[in-house]
């Protein structure tokens, strides 16, 4: 065979490939009908990589939105329509993406990406052409100060702010009777923007309370390294066990560890994971499910009547229940609320709508109210603890609070031991 | 402290035995067809997603499924040798299969992708969680059958090159193409099947992996192949053995580590292999130590 042939299959193994790439690296949302030029909205996307799963919910999310608007007649009597591009999960290719929606594809407004390893390049590389980035993920300490955030103001998150998350479940810890309290807390953290920063919030209350930590380290989010810190947590016997985890493998890996060595602390609180709904039971099983606890800014069941019309054209488009739809897909969609209202108001020139969302005015979306302080957070005062009971994935914090059930304490034993 | 470090000891080893199941393939592919195989991180994924169809969907027990995977990743193993390697020729052939795998490795991920989505599933079975206790240590059994199996894979392998009339004809194909060609030894033929073995050794790395990973989806192939290659290396390309004894060793060291930093653990497996290769440039049983077995 000659060195010709070998060439050509080898190069149409890469055209193949290459064509598999370009298949999910680009799409767009439909731009209605309406005659008029469409406002276009740029947004780059973890379609495939690391964070894919989250990209891909943020993708129906922005989508989803879109479609409502154009059925509604659009923006200004213009149609919107989205030029998404796949990031790879690379922080690298979020720059040159934004570059390019901006300086090639000239779109109207900037969406964020997922993940505060993303939106951090992201917000850097908007504020050069002083666009506003208005984001649903990412919404860490680490990207609301950065330099040119701190120096445009470009950044706007109606998400709850990344830190906070955990802030109910501490003070629940706290406002337990001292007989009941836990006396030991293990803080094992990944290193992640998203994961450790609402944990080593959770580890400052506790221990200001007097809970003593006898673990916290923070671990690579890498699948090998999880054994060992999981180990050496079951091994200290902290009653209380309070996961900086960035993804259900992170948080299943640590539950069978646990296991394997007949470890179950009282409580077990995870940053990120149990929300995954059927896909983290599936991981876990329901019975070993029951009793975890996790932080959200939203549910599918949230009582909010944008949120209830969202989730029912979500079923409508998608198929599946409320307690199927991905948190990720109304941070998306209430990021697309936040710019139907300011492109309402002082329509698609950038700096008049970093000067609106920054005047104080108070915006509705699906996830609640939101008014932005100067760096773009939205420090709404409470976000909702929810635990897995018996399959049931319920509210439990704050207590008290409309749809809130009783917490089950101590957490039961895994089962089949 | 010390029980911890021996807890971690024992951990090493252990999963050590697991990332064998995983690395013995690629050493195996290149030992005999000289190429990087960059598509083993994927093809270990999809053999997760095999055994977790079988599971879930007609429920038969991990190891059992071994029984159809292997057999299955041993043809789809061949399949992509006839079509993408074989054809490969000359000077560019090394930097043309790793352009060829890559595109292998993106084909399988894209349909794993349709398939299957991005979500996150994971292989379960009472084995996965249970332990057994021994000396006060608690043994899970999952991966003591890991590490039985590594074993008796590395065993198998090991006779396969050393009892039969194939593995002369694999072992003289790894020393010297040209010659294995002069004495009548059909090369296309052994590399082929040795790419197939190679595969469906992976098919047991692959279960392996998606019982004891928290979870995988398709993205996951990337995670492993840095840590699959940097085994192999240690170990000395084309050593079967050397992939054991490089995955035991990095591991082990990784999680000895692992006690007093976690983010330092991840620095020692890189740092280590830099500081072996100083000493050994070919590896802890490189290709000359293969060839004078």
């Amino acid at each position: 065979m000659s060195s010709y042939r070998a060439r050509f299959v080898s190069l149409a193994a890469a055209a193949l490939a290459v064509g598999v790439v370009a298949c999910t690296s680009s799409s767009s949302g439909s731009a209605g009908n309406t005659g008029k030029s469409p406002i276009l909205i740029g947004a780059s996307l973890s379609l495939t990589g690391d964070f894919s799963a989250d990209g891909q919910a943020f993708q129906r999310g922005y989508e989803l939105w879109a479609s409502d608007v154009n059925s509604h007649g659009g923006l200004l009597g213009r149609p919107v329509k989205l030029v998404i591009l796949n990031d790879g999960s690379s922080p690298t290719t979020v720059v040159s993406d934004y570059q390019k929606l901006i300086s090639v594809d000239h779109v109207n407004l900037t969406f964020g990406p997922f993940s505060s390893l993303l939106t951090a390049p992201a917000a850097n590389t908007t504020a050069r052409y002083r666009y506003a980035l208005i984001m649903g993920a990412g919404t860490t300490d680490d990207v609301f100060h950065l330099a040119s955030n701190r120096q445009v103001h470009n950044v706007f998150s109606p998400s709850l702010p990344v830190k906070d998350y955990l802030v109910p479940f501490a003070n629940w810890i706290v406002s337990l009777p001292p007989s009941e309290r836990p006396k030991t807390a293990a803080y094992p953290m990944a290193n992640d923007p998203f994961a450790a920063p609402p944990v080593q919030v959770v580890q400052q209350i506790l221990q200001r309370a007097g809970i003593r930590t006898v673990y916290s380290k923070v671990f690579p989010a890498e699948v090998s390294a999880y054994k060992g810190p999981a180990d050496q947590v079951a091994a200290s016997g902290a009653d209380l066990v309070v996961l900086g985890s960035p993804d259900i493998p992170t948080v299943s890996a640590f539950m069978q560890a646990f296991q394997q060595v007949h470890y179950n602390p009282k409580v077990f609180a995870a940053a990120s994971g149990p929300d995954g709904g059927q896909e983290f039971l599936n991981a876990v099983g329901v019975g070993n499910a029951t009793g975890m606890m996790v932080p959200n800014g939203w549910y599918g069941s949230y009582a909010n009547p944008l949120s209830h019309i969202m989730v029912q054209e979500y079923i409508a488009k998608y198929g599946g229940t409320a307690s199927d739809i991905n948190t990720d897909v109304a941070e998306a969609y209430s990021v697309g609320e936040v710019a139907a209202d300011a492109v309402k108001a002082v329509g698609t020139n950038n700096a008049k709508i970093i000067k609106y969302l920054h005047s104080g005015v108070t915006l509705n979306t699906v996830q609640g109210p939101a008014r932005f302080t100067s760096l773009g957070e939205n420090p709404r005062p409470a976000s909702f603890i929810f635990q897995w009971q018996n399959g049931h994935y319920l509210q439990v914090l704050p207590a008290g609070a409309p749809g809130s059930v009783k917490i089950l304490f101590p957490k039961p034993n895994w089962i089949g031991q | 402290m010390g029980r911890l470090i021996y807890e971690a000891i024992i951990d090493g080893i252990l999963i050590g035995g697991v990332y064998a199941l995983m690395a013995v393939g690629l050493t195996l592919i290149f030992g005999v067809l000289d190429i990087i195989n960059i598509a083993q991180g994927i093809l270990v994924i999809l053999g997760a997603y095999l055994s977790y169809v079988l599971s879930v969907h007609l429920h038969i027990d991990l190891f059992v499924g071994l029984l159809i995977t292997v057999p299955a990743m041993f043809v789809i193993g061949i399949t992509i040798y006839w079509a993408f390697i074989r054809p490969l020729r000359g000077h560019e052939r090394t930097g043309m299969a790793l352009l060829a795998s890559y595109a292998v490795a993106i084909v399988i991920e894209g349909i794993l992708y349709w398939i299957f989505t991005p979500n996150y599933v994971q292989l379960r079975a009472p084995y996965v969680t249970a332990s057994v206790r021994v000396f006060g240590f608690y043994l899970p059994y999952i991966y003591l059958y890991g590490f039985a199996l590594a074993l008796a894979l590395v065993g198998l392998i090991y006779l396969m090159l050393y009892r039969t009339k194939f593995g002369r004809s694999v072992r003289a194909t790894m020393q010297d193409q040209v010659a294995a060609r002069l004495i009548g030894i059909d090369v296309n033929r052994v590399a082929g099947l040795t790419f197939g073995i190679g595969v469906a050794v992976t098919a047991v790395g692959g279960m392996m992996y998606g019982a004891t990973s928290g979870g995988f989806n398709p993205n996951s192939g990337y995670d492993l192949i840095s840590r699959l290659l940097a085994i192999v290396i240690l170990g000395g390309l084309g050593s079967i053995a050397g992939a054991l004894v490089a995955s035991v060793f990095m591991l082990t060291l990784e999680s000895v580590v692992n006690v007093w930093s976690p983010e330092w653990a991840i620095v020692v497996f890189y740092a280590a292999l830099a500081l072996v290769l100083i000493f050994r440039p070919a590896g802890l049983l490189g290709r000359q130590a293969v060839r004078e077995q």
